[in-house]
């Protein structure tokens, strides 16, 4: 059978602002057959949804595709004029990109805006594309698909908009369909039914399909073979099946290495049976004036209780929008609580951080989700980490100067680094800077806001070896939130399940293999497996996922 | 769109110079050395006599004709810098200080602080500016420090506007919420929080504003208002020989076009300031 792609020594460069040109992808060549889905994976930076751009024959601003062939369906996008190349954009190869919320326009209805190609291109009259629209919803199981092309994008669910921008993208039978990341930004639970749609359009419509993903979990549930990336160059190539059971590449196996669960095994019981580090007290947490039920306007916490031993962590789950963020921002004062007590090393805290003493705020740090936006652009990592420093223990420059390569020292990081701003580190060294600062304070409990969620698996791994090594040499407890439950499995003692507002479940290490609510049950079988027939097997209670995701 | 490689200079030091904001900057530096050493410059004394003939023209001796009296008008040019440059500097710190640290403070501290701050600067936007000038002179008179007081108290809501908008969206950043929660001050927040991040827009803005207070002072200054005699900034020297505008003399053009060069060439340069390379791994 011929190949419908076939990329040949593909090269491209960009050009920086000090006009030096950089080759960002070093000759790639691989083949996708008709029909046949090929994942794109490794981590962000290795070139891969540049390579998957270049099938449209489209690079980047500053970008440019130096070399090479990219042969789609008998024609080269490399040589092809523009006018060539757009006609057969949305016909031939169509893209589903990351953000559906962000490729949807808010101000036209869906079904206008899912027809459009054909429109276009002239492919069918609008009555037809019309049929043919709503044949796809029902195939990708979205919910009234005679109906829900006439709403408008924020009149649906961030998964249906996914299914949505993959109907736009299929309504003009094209042979290629490029799926760039396109669950990244759901929660599991979500995900699977995403998942399972794209698969079924898939087999149904025999496209061929090139998804690109970090996540080896999700690439493997969809992708006849796997191409692994790394700065520009292809890593390995092989079937799912053998880059699962038999990777040859190093880089390939720390991905993988990446994957196998580090169950916590520390579950030392607390020494002393003294009071807990915190403990936090039927806390309700809201958003605008408070009503005339005396409980504000939006409630996002609803009466939580939690408790954290000395030196063990807890774990803090849920999909987005359960108030788990809430929660800690509250626990740190800077968003103020409604309702309950914070006790806090035997001290009950005020609610806002404003009133708390200095070595109140000192001994409870907060580590933020974006490293991006936690780390002042403007200024130095050495005055980053030095203000705590200076702040908190009234450090002379001397002193701070020894510290300062203490933390980079203990958060893995060359001295060097200090010189530097955040804009010049990657995302994973960011995350360490923003770890570091708080380590900068001395602090006896550090809360984890989604922490590793901006980050690839393999840097993931490397961020929760580092937390484990700091909690032994220092004695750390952790409040650990994410909605990633393979990371918080690996480093909490204790793990709450929060929805909606409220807590679900407590889960023990002993009990962690079987939970008991039923959210918490449907919450933890929506991990992707490295399997390939996990999704297949998956056998979820559709009532239940009705009831618990607004889908 | 990345063959700009003509014009550049100073690579080498990390930032990207562009050509017209080279000679936008050589203009300025020309006209502040001046305005700094114009005592020493000037070929004769301001007040004295030195053509027999009023509205002379340009010729040896006289490089810029005389004025209305007879007098040398490359001196009282060159002297006219310092009150021109002076009192339009003076006044744009004044503003742009006041207005950044309040704007800057109103962002950050929110609530009624900001709203009481931002009403009562909308109030004082609301004014026409020339017929505030105007105001302040007829009731105080014209003086000096009037001048300078009355130019930044003017465009000291601009400023502040301009900062405060700039410093809403860096008090959203979480790195303001781990300050705020480390438990730092204030002025620890703005100034180095902040600041530093809001700095390259809030100097173009000084710019900006240093080049209408040139030209609101000049206006003030040609409807009498102004710098008084026996001094003169280059309004006053546009309105006192306004009578030589039949003759078509350098008195009258030469003044305006010292304006012109000024305010023109403080545009070109702030619109072209030195950007800085991100690719620090060039060669």
């Amino acid at each position: 059978m011929a190949n419908l792609v076939e990329i040949r020594n593909l090269k491209v460069e960009a050009t920086t602002d000090s006009g030096r040109r950089v080759e960002i992808i070093k000759g790639v060549s691989l083949t996708i057959a008709e029909g046949e889905s090929v994942a794109f994976i490794g981590e962000s930076g290795s070139g891969k949804t540049t390579i998957a751009m270049t099938l449209m024959g489209y690079a980047r601003a500053g970008c440019r595709i130096s070399g090479g062939d990219v042969w789609v369906d008998g024609d080269n996008m490399v040589t092809l004029s523009e006018k060539q190349r757009a006609a057969i954009r949305g016909t031939k190869i169509a893209y589903v990109p990351q953000s559906a919320a962000a490729a949807f326009n808010p101000a036209a209805t869906i079904m206008d805006q899912v027809i459009e190609v054909t429109r276009i291109h002239g492919l069918m009259s609008p009555a037809a594309a019309r049929r043919k629209a709503i044949e796809l919803f029902r195939a990708l199981s979205l919910p009234e698909p005679a109906a829900i092309g006439n709403r408008y994008p924020h009149q649906v669910s961030g998964g249906q908009l996914q299914r949505l921008a993959a109907a736009m993208a299929l309504i003009g039978n094209p042979k290629l369909v490029i799926f760039d990341e396109p669950t990244t930004a759901l929660d599991v639970t979500t995900q699977v039914e995403v998942l399972r749609a794209f698969k079924a359009v898939i087999k149904q419509y025999r496209i061929a399909c090139v998804y690109v993903s970090h996540d080896l979990a999700v690439v493997a549930q969809i992708a006849d073979r796997i191409v692994v990336l790394k700065s520009g160059q292809t890593q390995e190539i092989g079937t799912t099946h053998d880059i699962l059971t038999q990777p040859r590449h190093p880089y390939t196996q720390s991905l993988l290495a990446a994957f196998k669960p580090k169950p916590h095994s520390r579950t030392a019981a607390p020494e002393s049976p003294s009071h807990p580090l915190l403990e936090v007290d039927a806390m309700t947490v809201g958003y605008g004036p408070v009503q005339r039920d005396g409980q504000p306007l939006i409630v996002a916490v609803r009466s939580v209780s939690l408790k954290v031993e000395r030196g063990r962590n807890l774990g803090i789950v849920g999909e987005s929008g359960c108030g788990k963020s809430t929660l800690a921002r509250a626990i740190a004062g800077i968003h103020p609580a409604h309702a309950g007590d914070i006790i806090f090393d035997g001290h009950e805290l005020w609610n806002t951080a404003r009133k708390r003493t200095r070595s109140q705020l000192r001994e409870l740090q907060i580590v933020f989700q974006h490293a991006d936006t936690a780390l002042n652009p403007a200024k130095s990592i050495e005055d980053i980490l030095g203000r705590p420093l200076a702040f908190y223990h009234g450090m002379d420059r001397k002193a701070r100067d020894v510290r300062i390569n203490a933390l980079l020292d203990m958060v893995h990081l060359p001295r060097t680094v200090r010189h530097r701003h955040p804009g010049e580190l990657s995302g994973g060294e960011k995350q360490r800077i923003n770890f570091a600062r708080a380590l900068a304070a001395d602090p006896k409990l550090i809360l984890c806001d989604e922490i590793t969620s901006a980050l690839d698996t393999v840097v993931t791994a490397a961020v929760i070896e580092l937390l484990k090594e700091l909690q032994r040499e220092l004695g750390l407890s952790y409040v650990f939130i994410s909605h990633d439950l393979s990371v918080v499995e690996a480093i909490c003692d204790e793990i709450i399940v929060m929805y909606r507002g409220q807590k679900m479940e407590e889960i023990t290490p002993a009990e962690r293999k079987a939970p008991q609510h039923p959210y918490s049950k449907l919450l933890f079988s929506s991990v992707p497996r490295l399997d390939p027939s996990w999704l297949d097997a998956l056998r979820q209670d559709p009532d239940q996922v009705r009831d618990y995701c607004q889908r | 769109m990345t063959k700009r490689a003509t014009g550049l200079i100073g690579s080498r030091l990390g930032y990207r110079i562009n050509l017209v904001g080279l000679i936008g900057f050589a203009v300025v530096l020309f006209w502040a050395v001046i305005a700094l050493f114009a005592a020493d410059l000037i070929p004769y004394s301001v007040g004295e006599i030195v053509d027999t003939d009023y509205f002379g023209p340009m010729h040896p001796g006289l490089w810029l004709g005389s004025d209305y009296l007879g007098r040398d008008m490359l001196s009282r040019i060159l002297m006219g810098a310092r009150y021109t440059v002076g009192i339009s500097l003076a006044a744009v710190t004044i503003a742009c200080v006041t207005g950044v640290v309040l704007g800057m403070a109103a962002a950050v501290v929110r609530g009624v602080v900001d709203s009481v701050l931002s009403r009562i600067l909308d109030a004082m936007n609301s004014i026409p500016s020339k017929l505030f000038g105007l105001m302040v002179v007829a009731a105080v008179g014209s003086s000096i420090p009037v001048l300078i007081l009355t130019l930044s108290a003017i465009y000291i809501p601009g400023a502040y506007r301009f900062s405060r908008s700039l410093a809403v969206n860096i008090n959203t950043m979480e790195f303001m919420t781990v300050a705020r929660i480390r438990g730092e001050s204030l002025a620890y927040l703005i100034g180095a929080e902040i600041l530093p991040n809001i700095i390259g827009p809030v100097l173009a803005d000084l710019g900006l504003r240093f080049v209408f207070i040139v030209l609101l002072l000049s206006g003030l200054s040609f409807l009498g208002l102004g710098v008084q005699p026996p001094y003169a900034d280059w309004g006053a020297l546009v309105r006192e020989n306004l009578g030589g505008l039949p003759f078509g003399a350098p008195a009258v053009i030469v003044p305006s076009i010292a304006i012109a060069t000024l305010t023109i060439s403080v545009n070109l340069l702030i619109d072209n300031l030195p950007r800085k390379i991100r690719d620090r791994s060039a060669p």
